[in-house]
């Protein structure tokens, strides 16, 4: 890249700037939730080192690709268990799974409820957009009642999740819904998300003008965003089974969940501790009545 | 297995295949295993649920083997040594992710029991009818190693030059056994640990900011690693990718990269290659076989010597990459490769291509569900012969 006079992105020690122009659309929302972070890191003081951001497909799942720490671009739905490998391997990194609706919980729904009932140490950000945009468009199980898709020329037939009702069903020890619009509340879910032990959990909501916005006529990112602005309502600690995004209904934001509850790590490591020093104890003792050597060959 | 274990178990044992590979896994310094419970391979993954944390390692019961398969990737990123264990209807889940450890050079281990197929077939009978899938499963050109052990001591013995392997070319190897060897229990001779032969990771020597995650030194066709955590700030993506691990988009990086990837196992095959020879030389028949079907040719191959008939036998101990170069020349010498599988004919479509019209080539099909009888490979010997 050529290098400009004039005032340098704000953020730009944490992006690739070698990879920039990205490939996200104008309007498209995904940006403005980048920026959310990496706004987000430099406050919560975050040690870059130690973070590892896990993306699978999609245009969310390039997210990793433009951030300048350890990064993972996945395959399609299957960034949570590639990052609950990570995690388990080296407990010291900071793990964030960034990824899409439609790789979170349509291909990679399974994994997403089983890491959850774990409460794996992942800090998963889910950017909902309603529908596939990097495939132009088609319905996601997060699509709304009666929304057009492409392979749903006729509206939507099927209801969607709820996913803070999802994820806190299945144990997620933070749960929080905000949208595009709400770039300084996101922040701060985001600090709070990644400062928790365990399965956090943020959904944002974002516009997508090229595919959902144009094909359901809702107009461009900026009209998006003012709907957003109009039509949310926040409800901290709402009850999770209310939180249903109609099509063009109101959208319920909030920080819903914000719970203690011992981690996959803390679990494993309390459990096994406890069996290796038994263990350990129980070899001192037989060692002592006899020779080094002998229970070996046993098998 | 007994109550209790100590962490290093030098010895003489009576286990079976699968047991003796987790043992074997622990050796080679493995650390980190994610599996899902599949017949004939779960005794692989309970022992080392038991053995893991005596041991320093990490197991985790994952909800299907799609995450198992990926989560040994992500673990390796974090510095582990790594595998997943399965079997036939398991392993056709994991191929996208055997196509990305091949793709994103990831060093793991993926352990097949082979069981009767297609589909959920036979759990519990062997076969040996996954080898072109263990080659080719995933989508892409791409190349693995594939070992075939054929006793609990070579389970033992090969899953550490597996590991090995994957280190050395950075990429997934598939250990083929069968439900045979897998439940077959005998003699397991474990040296002391500091006498196996271990190879470790190799870690770039660079500092971040110079580091390349798929620039190679030094003349190898295999890059160097690092591992998440140490501030490298590494890229690593499933997409076509240049030096820098950065997606590209074009018909010459294309090019570039997946040529590479399979030239660093093609061009190094008589690295790679390890067979047993058993009076090949100077032979008007070659038995060619791997795994479990390899101890029935070798009372097959007695039979006929006891009837004067001049047989060779070649156990192809790594099946991918094949050992063209030796089968090429072998074709030329002897009158007929007879070659029995626990299958409809895979491996010896290799065998005929390679032969070339130079000898005659003989399957011994199977379709599953046992072992061969001795007299049929003894047949087909006999009938090679004239």
């Amino acid at each position: 890249m050529t290098t400009k006079a004039g005032p340098k992105n704000p953020v730009e020690r944490y992006l690739r700037m070698d990879r920039m122009p990205h490939i996200w659309c104008p309007g498209c929302g995904i940006g403005t939730t980048v920026n959310c972070f990496a706004r987000a890191i430099e406050q919560s003081g975050v040690d870059l080192k130690k973070l590892a951001i896990v993306s699978g497909i999609g245009c969310t799942g390039r997210v990793a690709g433009y951030l300048s720490f350890d990064s993972f671009h996945t395959t399609h739905g299957r960034a949570i268990p590639f990052a609950t490998g990570l995690k388990m391997a080296n407990p010291e990194l900071k793990v964030v799974v960034y990824s899409g609706d439609g790789d979170l919980v349509a291909i990679g729904g399974n994994h997403f409820i089983h890491a959850a009932r774990r409460n794996a140490d992942l800090t998963v950000f889910c950017v909902n957009n309603f529908n596939y945009a990097m495939t132009g468009g088609q319905i996601a199980p997060t699509t709304p009642l009666d929304a057009v898709g492409t392979t749903s020329p006729y509206g939507v037939c099927e209801r969607p999740f709820n996913l803070p009702f999802l994820a806190k069903s299945c144990g997620a020890v933070y749960v929080a819904r905000w949208t595009a619009y709400h770039v300084r509340q996101l922040t701060k879910s985001m600090i709070e998300a990644m400062d928790k032990r365990g399965f956090s959990f943020v959904e944002i909501i974002t516009p997508c003008p090229t595919l959902y916005e144009r094909r359901n006529r809702l107009g461009d990112g900026l009209a998006r965003m003012e709907w957003f602005r109009d039509n949310s309502v926040i409800r901290h600690g709402s009850d999770t089974r209310y939180a249903d995004i109609g099509f063009q209904e109101k959208i319920i934001c909030g920080k819903f969940v914000d719970v203690d509850r011992p981690s996959l790590l803390e679990m494993t490591q309390a459990k096994l501790g406890d069996v290796v020093s038994h263990r350990r104890w129980q070899e001192m003792s037989r060692r002592q009545r006899r020779p080094l050597g002998e229970e070996a060959t046993k098998g | 297995m007994p109550g209790y274990v100590s962490a290093e178990l030098t010895g003489a044992h009576y286990i079976d295949g699968d047991h003796a590979t987790a043992e074997g896994a622990i050796a080679a310094g493995c650390n980190f295993v994610a599996g899902y419970p599949i017949t004939p391979s779960t005794e692989v993954v309970e022992r080392l649920a038991g053995r893991f944390p005596s041991t320093g390692g990490n197991f985790i019961q994952m909800e299907d083997e799609i995450a198992s398969s990926i989560a040994i990737q992500g673990a390796v990123w974090g510095g582990a040594k790594a595998m997943t264990v399965s079997s036939g209807p398991g392993i056709s889940l994991m191929m996208e992710h055997i196509g990305l450890a091949a793709m994103t050079e990831v060093p793991c281990v993926f352990v097949n029991v082979q069981r009767g197929g297609p589909s959920t077939g036979l759990p519990t009978l062997p076969a040996q009818a996954d080898m072109m899938q263990a080659r080719w499963g995933s989508h892409g050109d791409y190349e693995i190693i594939a070992l075939s052990p054929n006793s609990p001591q070579e389970c033992f013995d090969l899953i550490i030059h597996a590991f090995n392997l994957s280190e050395q070319y950075r990429v997934p190897v598939m250990f083929m056994m069968d439900e045979s060897v897998g439940h077959m229990t005998e003699k397991v001779v474990i040296p002391p640990y500091n006498q196996i032969e271990v190879t470790p990771r190799r870690f770039t020597t660079k500092r971040p900011g110079e580091y390349k995650p798929f620039a190679l030194d030094n003349g190898s066709m295999v890059p160097p690693m690092v591992k998440a955590g140490e501030g490298y700030g590494i890229h690593i993506t499933g997409l076509t990718h240049d030096e820098r691990g950065y997606p590209v988009m074009n018909a010459q990086i294309q090019d570039r990269l997946v040529n590479r990837l399979v030239d660093k196992i093609l061009k190094n095959v008589d690295k790679i290659t390890r067979v047993r020879d058993d009076g090949v030389e100077g032979a008007d028949v070659v038995v060619v076989s791997y795994g479990i079907t390899s101890r029935i040719s070798m009372r097959a191959v007695r039979m006929a010597r006891e009837k004067g008939v001049k047989v060779g036998h070649l156990r192809l101990v790594v099946v991918w990459p094949f050992p063209e170069q030796l089968v090429r020349q072998l074709a030329r010498k002897v009158k007929a490769m007879v070659v029995p599988e626990i299958n409809l004919g895979q491996v010896v479509l290799e065998v005929e291509r390679c032969a070339a019209g130079n000898c005659n080539v003989v399957s011994v099909p199977h379709a599953g569900g046992a072992v061969h009888n001795p007299n049929t490979i003894y047949s087909a010997i006999m009938e090679a012969a004239g």
